[in-house]
């Protein structure tokens, strides 16, 4: 997939730019106020991930047009330390932080479609996709 | 050599002045100076040119250029006039210099570039020291500015006090809100804190957990606080995130949020004017059923 429009994220405040990028396309494809703050929500997480665990990373935008249906594609990529245990970090309330631990968990909730690659020492690739209702 | 270049320019300042003259205003079409008015453009464009020649001439920085710049970082024009405009007076004094030499050799020619990037190079560097001196210090002021509205506290009235948030909260604000809040509670014998958050765009699990940890240490300090302006679409994102507020009071809204506060304080709002209010209410009753 060719993606349009990518953030990167170096510091804190680009999750900020990445939250506001996510939303302008959410508003554009016709998202509501709620599936809005869903998608804002779950950028913040992804790209607050990559800040945190891989130090830099980047968090794409893509909108998909289907015969009957359109959504927005996010694309979470970094060549951090990657995962060892998908499953593990899936559970509600693991975090290596001292977080919630509802990340990524919370991330799969809030869009329609979540698929996650990561290899150690290589990085993680998260997609995740919401579609218009 | 240095001697002698300077004397022709300076002896020549006329020629060269309208030389630059004519090449900033053909560059001026479609730039950023397009929104400045002719009459201004022109005397400071007189004004910078003037500046330059007393600085070549001076050999060296003077009070007049640090006046000018000072003066247009005041009045916002952009540092890209300032230095476009010295590498103009750049080629234009090379380009005379050359013209007036019917032979130029290769030493000649290096020589000449040399000395009047003698000249132009630290009015150059002082301009942009100058600008992006006077940037650092309007960020620095700005921080100063935002922290301090960043977590205020109002003590609305005896044993109860609201910290209404605004705005995008990273983690140096969370820090901010927690310190504040605490240092708050105390100072002001607050029994209630209300944390409203109607103005925060996004509550993601780092804004929930430390909200939830700045409740719970105010919880420890023998006090309760509520949270309230829960937009219903932050509301949603909550539970979908999976994370639980149950530990804590929330309302909808701080108006909500400030009856309970009453509430646990033992304290109910008495309305003053009895017929008076009923009075209205009749008035507007009528009126809807018109
Ligand atoms: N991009 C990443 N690279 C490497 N490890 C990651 C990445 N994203 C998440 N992890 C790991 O997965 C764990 C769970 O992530 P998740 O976002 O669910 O929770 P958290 O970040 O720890 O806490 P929070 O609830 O604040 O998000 C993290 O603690 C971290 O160890
Ligand atoms: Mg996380």
């Amino acid at each position: 997939m060719d993606f349009q429009s990518c953030v990167n994220i170096n510091k804190e405040w680009d999750i900020v730019g990445a939250r506001q990028i996510g939303r302008d396309f959410a508003r554009k494809i016709g998202f509501g106020t709620v599936d809005q703050a869903r998608i804002a929500t779950a950028i913040s997480e992804l790209a607050r991930n990559i800040y945190l665990y891989a130090g830099t990373g980047k968090i794409c935008f893509e909108t998909i047009e289907e015969i009957d249906r359109k959504g927005l594609v996010i694309l979470a990529v970094d060549d951090g330390p990657g995962i060892a245990e998908i499953s593990k970090v899936m559970e509600d309330g693991y975090s290596t932080s001292g977080g919630l631990g509802a990340g990524l968990p919370g991330v799969k909730r809030l869009m329609d479609e979540f698929d996650i690659i990561s290899e150690q020492e290589k990085g993680t690739e998260i997609k995740a996709v919401k579609w218009v209702r | 050599m240095d001697r002698k270049l300077k004397d022709l320019v300076i002896e020549n300042s006329d020629t060269i002045v309208q030389m630059w003259l004519d090449e900033i205003s053909k560059g001026r079409q479609s730039d950023y100076t397009s929104t400045i008015s002719e009459e201004l453009f022109e005397s400071t464009n007189r004004e910078f040119v003037n500046v330059i020649f007393a600085s070549v001439e001076k050999q060296g920085i003077t009070t007049a250029l640090e006046d000018f710049s000072e003066r247009l970082v005041n009045l916002g024009w952009p540092l890209s006039y300032l230095t476009d405009g010295l590498q103009s007076f750049r080629r234009v004094t090379i380009n005379y210099i050359l013209s007036e030499q019917t032979q130029v050799g290769s030493d000649y020619f290096s020589e000449v570039l040399q000395a009047v990037d003698n000249w132009v190079d630290p009015i150059i560097n002082k301009l942009v020291n100058e600008y992006s001196g006077s940037w650092e210090h309007i960020v620095s002021l700005q921080r100063v500015a935002l922290q301090e509205l960043s977590a205020p506290l109002i003590p609305v009235m005896e044993n109860i006090t609201v910290m209404p948030l605004i705005g995008t909260i990273d983690t140096e604000r969370a820090k901010l809100i927690m310190e504040n809040l605490l240092d708050g509670v105390i100072k002001h014998n607050a029994e209630v804190v209300l944390i409203d958050i109607t103005g925060v765009p996004v509550v993601d699990t780092m804004v929930a957990h430390h909200i939830i940890q700045a409740a719970e240490a105010v919880r420890l300090i023998g006090s309760t606080c509520i949270l309230v302006g829960i937009r219903p679409e932050i509301a949603q994102t909550i539970v979908n995130l999976g994370i639980d507020l149950s530990k804590f009071p929330t309302k909808s809204s701080l108006r909500k949020g400030f009856q309970s506060a009453l509430e646990l304080t033992n304290r109910k709002i008495v309305g003053t004017a009895d017929s008076h209010e009923n009075d209205i209410e009749q008035l507007v009753d009528s009126l809807d059923r018109e």
